[in-house]
C-alpha cells in the first residue's frame, strides 16, 4: 500500500489538535501496539504506522481543522486516478457480486484480486438484499434520484476510489488508493449504483 | 436444573428458531423489489426473535457444562510444578473467586502490572504450575477437536461472578493509565481500510449487515462487551473468551494480530471495562 507521507502542513496542525495528557497516551498507545502486535498472512507490521491523513483524523478525533481538511481533500481528489479509456460503468451484476463480498485485506484473506468492497455491510443498496448494515447512508435509488450524466458517473467513481477526497476523516476506505479494489470493479460498482438496469434504481 | 430439563429446554428453543428461520427464508424469497418496509419489518424480526431465544436459553445454557470442566481443572493439580491452581490470587486475595471476574482487569503488586482476567490465570499457570507462557499462546483460542485450558478456566472464573456488578478498579495510578492508553487505542486509526475500533463502535444505533454493533465510548452500552462473555457462540458451537472476541475484531479491522493476553488487550478491557462499571454481569452466556 502506497502511503502518503504526513505534510509539514498537516504535523503544524497536529500540535494543536490534542490535550497533553492525551497526546501522551497516544504515544504510550502507539508504542504498546508496535510491541504487542505481530505480522500475520499478508497483514503486516506496516499497517500499525499512520500515513499523513490517518494521522491528522487520529490527532484531531476526526475533526481536524477546517482550512487543513480542505486542502488534503484537494490532495486527494487530485491523486484518483480515472480509468485511461473514459469509461466509468461496468456492469451492474459483477458490481453486485462485489457489493455483496466482504473478503479483502485480512489476515484470513490471500493477496491481491480477491477483494470484495464489503459495501452490504454498511450500505443498503439493491432492495433485494434486506441483510445490510447502517453505518453508511442508503444508496438504493442513488442513480434514479441522481440520474447517470458523466459528472455523477465521475464522483461516483471517484468517492469508491478514494472517499476521503470528499469528507477528510470519512469512516469508508478508500478503496482505490488502498489497492483493494480493480479499476474493472470500481467501474462495476459504479454501474450498481447508476445503470438504469440496476435493481437499485428499478 | 438437570441435564434432561436442559436437553428439553434446548430442543424446544432451537424448533422455535427453526421456525422463524423459515418463515424468513421463505419472506425473503417472496419479497417484492419495492417493498423497503417489509425488508427492514424482516430482518427486525429475526433479530428479536434471537434475542428471545437467548433469553430461553440463558438459564440452560451451554456455558455451564464448560464452567463445571474449568472447576475440576482450577483444582486438579497439574504442570511441570504439579500444583493446583488453588492459590492463584486475582486480587481478592489467594484463592478468592467470588467476584474476582468484574474486578478484573486490575494492578497486581507481585507483577507490577495491570492484567485482565485471561492474563492473569496464564500469569497463575506459569508462576504456580510452570507452565510456559509460549506453549500457552501457541494455539490459544478453540477449535471443534480442542478448547485449551485457559478458556476453560476463565469460563469457571466468570462464573464465579454471575450477577455481581461490574466494578473495574481505578484507584492506582498505573490502572489510570492503561485507562488512558487504552481509549487511544481505541481511537486509533491505521491499516488499509483506515480502521480504528471507533469505526464500528463509536456510535449508537447503528449495524454492520444485521449484526448490531455496540457503542463502547456509552457507558450505558459499554456493559455489553463484557455481557455474554465467555459465549458459547451458535455460529461453530465453540466456547470463546474475550481474548477472541477482539483478536478477531482486530482482524476485521485489517490490523496484523495482537499477541495473545498482551497489554494492548488489557489496555482496552480497562477502557471499556471501566465504562460499564455499576451494571451487572449475567455470567457466561451465548453468543449468535
Amino acid at each position: 500500500m502506497k502511503l502518503f507521507e504526513a505534510s509539514n502542513l498537516g504535523a503544524a496542525a497536529l500540535a494543536i489538535a490534542l490535550t497533553a495528557q492525551a497526546g501522551d497516551d497516544r504515544a504510550k498507545a502507539v508504542e504498546m501496539m508496535k510491541r504487542d502486535f505481530h505480522a500475520r498472512g499478508i497483514a503486516g507490521m506496516d499497517r500499525l504506522n499512520e500515513d499523513g491523513l490517518q494521522a491528522l483524523c487520529n490527532r484531531s478525533r476526526n475533526q481536524p481543522p477546517k482550512e487543513i481538511a480542505e486542502r488534503m481533500e484537494r490532495d486527494q481528489i487530485e491523486a484518483i486516478k480515472y480509468p485511461a479509456d473514459g469509461k466509468l460503468m461496468g456492469d451492474w451484476k459483477s458490481g453486485e457480486r462485489i457489493a455483496q463480498s466482504g473478503r479483502g485485506m485480512s489476515w484470513s484473506d490471500g493477496g491481491a484480486g480477491a477483494s470484495g468492497g464489503s459495501c452490504y455491510n454498511c450500505h443498503r443498496i439493491g432492495p433485494n438484499e434486506t441483510s445490510f448494515g447502517t453505518l453508511g447512508n442508503s444508496l438504493y435509488q442513488f442513480g434514479k434520484i441522481r440520474g447517470s450524466t458523466p459528472e455523477i458517473q465521475k464522483y461516483a467513481y471517484g468517492r469508491i476510489y478514494n472517499a476521503k477526497a470528499f469528507n477528510l476523516c470519512s469512516t469508508m476506505p478508500r478503496f482505490g488508493h488502498s489497492g483493494t479494489l480493480t479499476e474493472q470493479q470500481i467501474k462495476d460498482l459504479v454501474a450498481l449504483l447508476l445503470d438504469p438496469d440496476s435493481p437499485v434504481n428499478k | 436444573m438437570n441435564r434432561r430439563s436442559i436437553k428439553l429446554k434446548v430442543v424446544v428453543a432451537l424448533a422455535g428458531l427453526a421456525v422463524v428461520c423459515a418463515a424468513h427464508a421463505q419472506k425473503k424469497e417472496a419479497a417484492a423489489p419495492s417493498k423497503k418496509a417489509a425488508a427492514s419489518a424482516t430482518r427486525d424480526a429475526v433479530t428479536t426473535e434471537f434475542e428471545k431465544f437467548r433469553e430461553l436459553m440463558e438459564d440452560a445454557s451451554p456455558a455451564e457444562l464448560f464452567e463445571a470442566r474449568g472447576e475440576a481443572l482450577w483444582k486438579a493439580k497439574r504442570g511441570p510444578k504439579n500444583a493446583s491452581l488453588e492459590q492463584c490470587d486475582l486480587g481478592l486475595g489467594p484463592g478468592v473467586l467470588k467476584g474476582a471476574y468484574v474486578q478484573m482487569p486490575r494492578y497486581f503488586a507481585d507483577a507490577d502490572r495491570v492484567m485482565d482476567a485471561e492474563r492473569r490465570i496464564v500469569h497463575c499457570m506459569v508462576t504456580l504450575q510452570g507452565f510456559k507462557a509460549e506453549d500457552l499462546a501457541k494455539q490459544p483460542f478453540s477449535s471443534e477437536s480442542r478448547t485449551p485450558d485457559p478458556v476453560l478456566l476463565v469460563t469457571y472464573v466468570a462464573g464465579q461472578s454471575r450477577g455481581m456488578k461490574i466494578a473495574i478498579p481505578q484507584k492506582h495510578a498505573k490502572e489510570r493509565e492503561i485507562f488512558g492508553i487504552g481509549r487511544e487505542i481505541y481511537n486509533f486509526r491505521a491499516g488499509p481500510w483506515d480502521f480504528s475500533c471507533a469505526s464500528c463502535h463509536g456510535e449508537d444505533g447503528k449495524r454492520i449487515r444485521t449484526q448490531e454493533l455496540p457503542n463502547f465510548t456509552s457507558k450505558e452500552q459499554a456493559i455489553r462487551a463484557f455481557q455474554g462473555w465467555p459465549g458459547y457462540r451458535m455460529t461453530g458451537g465453540l466456547m470463546h473468551t474475550l481474548q477472541w472476541r477482539l483478536n478477531d475484531c482486530f482482524r476485521q479491522q485489517r490490523f496484523p494480530e495482537p499477541g495473545y493476553v498482551s497489554e494492548t488487550l488489557t489496555a482496552l478491557l480497562t477502557y471499556v471495562g471501566a465504562n460499564a462499571n455499576g451494571h451487572v454481569y449475567k455470567g457466561p452466556g451465548i453468543k449468535r
